[in-house]
């Protein structure tokens, strides 16, 4: 069972990607297990939906999009602060992922 | 579907008059005609540089004889390195009017303001005395980019086009799609679709080289609102970027300014050859739009999550929303909501089959929302490639 509010893209992924708004604090119902989500997640960006380790594959679309950088939760945030690019660094306006500031 | 028939067989769904600048000190007086002509069908085009370069030649000469123009006026400042003799013999030999003014010449300014107005009438009247003749949907070409990409792009907007892509390919029309940076991670996949081993080898070496190249460049073709709308890597984008390609197979790879001969699904490489030299391979998106049209595309579907307004000169620019929140902000803009999708009160297929629909229209002179808010964008730059190999265009179908 999934909460409307994110989608599985294939079922090899490891990641559910949000398509409505969730903020901090919410409950919400994924794999069959209820989890409170520690941060709001906007449209378009995607949680762990299962436990990821380190260097790890992070699968959407069914291919492989990047690796951890650390260990993620069922349930987390996945974005740049948790995985990399294994071709060529992203980057914000502010840095480039991994640079410290 | 009717077209404008041109002298060289080509046809056209917008009936243009170009005003081109050859070289930033000639931007001025060539924007003024344009402006004082107040035509939207006069459009400006141009190219900043002193020096000459072969690329730039190339695509600007592809860009005066594009199917959609019906004449050029060229504005020279008169000591710039562009090649405007080569430029205007291109043009005529097409069967299309040309005129240059050399503003060193004219007597400055206003004098070339003058007469360039004088001959933006003679050209316009040419312009209405093309002919308009049946035009069928395979002799259409629809180039696809996506720009200001999110999280939703490759869920709702992208495979949508795709599916548009492959009814327009079905029916024999001409398909282009591009950012071989934007194709990092999707390779293999990718040269599994190319109709013949040796251009699926090809397909590989062009991402191969794009990831070479952007990594020289130290950033990849990824901008911080992409990250903003919860992409994280490159690889994750071009996922997303690919789906615009449909599921055809893939007829071929061409360079900026190659025109295919026969319809089908087509790869452009717009990543130079060589090591770096000019810089990025294309500075912002209205740079591969350029290229997409110098290659023939009559107009092009523009996919996008955080909400890209740009439209284009010459070629008519449709937007395809992914984000259902950026297509409630930005509704203005947006030609096509295919953030249902992603609401779930819509089908992917349904979303496609409304491009394919809204392609035709445009086709059929139906003004895309950029194009009636005066969107006009253009920009051209110094690049260089190396001309395809013979395996890039197979001739077997």
């Amino acid at each position: 069972m999934i909460d409307k509010r994110f989608v599985l893209l294939n079922s090899e992924d490891n990641v559910f990607v949000c398509c409505e708004k969730v903020y901090s604090g919410t409950n919400i119902c994924l794999e069959d297990k209820t989890i409170c989500l520690l941060t709001d997640i906007n449209v378009g960006h995607k949680i762990a939906r299962k436990n990821i380790s380190l260097e790890q594959a992070i699968i959407k679309y069914g291919a492989p999009i990047g690796s951890a950088i650390q260990a993620i939760n069922f349930g987390d945030h996945v974005h740049m602060h948790n995985m990399k690019s294994d071709y060529i660094p992203s980057h914000t306006r502010q840095k480039k992922a991994g640079e410290k500031r | 579907m009717k077209g404008y028939l041109r002298s060289d067989g080509r046809k056209g769904i917008r009936n243009v008059v170009l005003v081109t600048y050859l070289v930033e000190c000639a931007h001025h007086v060539a924007k003024t005609i344009v402006n004082q002509s107040e035509s939207s069908d006069v459009q400006l085009i141009g190219f900043p540089g002193c020096y000459p370069n072969s690329y730039s030649l190339n695509i600007m000469e592809k860009l005066c004889t594009h199917p959609n123009v019906a004449g050029v006026l060229v504005i020279s400042l008169g000591c710039e390195g562009f090649n405007r003799e080569q430029l205007a013999q291109t043009v005529l030999d097409s069967g299309r009017p040309i005129e240059t003014l050399v503003i060193q010449k004219q007597g400055g300014t206003q004098k070339t303001i003058n007469a360039g107005l004088t001959h933006i009438q003679e050209l316009m009247a040419e312009a209405e005395k093309v002919k308009r003749v049946p035009m069928g949907i395979d002799e259409l070409v629809v180039g696809t980019i996506c720009g200001g990409s999110d999280g939703t792009s490759g869920i709702g907007a992208n495979p949508a086009v795709g599916h548009c892509f492959d009814q327009l390919i079905e029916n024999n029309a001409t398909c282009i799609f591009e950012e071989t940076g934007e194709l990092i991670g999707c390779e293999q996949i990718m040269a599994e679709r190319a109709i013949t081993p040796e251009l699926g080898e090809e397909l590989l070496k062009a991402v191969e080289k794009a990831e070479h190249y952007y990594t020289a460049m130290g950033y990849g073709s990824f901008a911080p609102g992409n990250a903003e709308g919860g992409l994280s890597t490159q690889e994750e984008k071009s996922m997303g970027a690919y789906a615009k390609s449909g599921s055809s197979k893939i007829h071929g790879l061409i360079k900026p300014g190659d025109i295919p001969k026969q319809g089908g699904l087509y790869l452009m490489d717009v990543v130079p050859d060589g090591d770096p030299l000019f810089g990025f391979p294309n500075i912002a998106d209205s740079a591969e739009i350029i290229e997409m049209i110098a290659s023939g595309s009559h107009l092009i579907l523009f996919t996008t999550g955080r909400g890209s307004v740009v439209g284009s000169a010459i070629s008519p620019v449709i937007k395809v929303c992914a984000n259902p929140e950026t297509y409630e902000m930005l509704t203005d803009d947006m030609d096509i909501n295919a953030g249902k999708v992603i609401k779930g009160e819509a089908s992917v297929q349904s979303v496609g089959d409304e491009i394919y629909q809204l392609v035709q229209d445009v086709a059929q002179g139906a003004l895309s929302k950029s194009e009636a808010l005066g969107h006009q964008e253009f920009i051209l730059t110094y690049k260089q490639f190396e001309a395809i190999g013979p395996s890039c265009l197979p001739t077997i179908r």
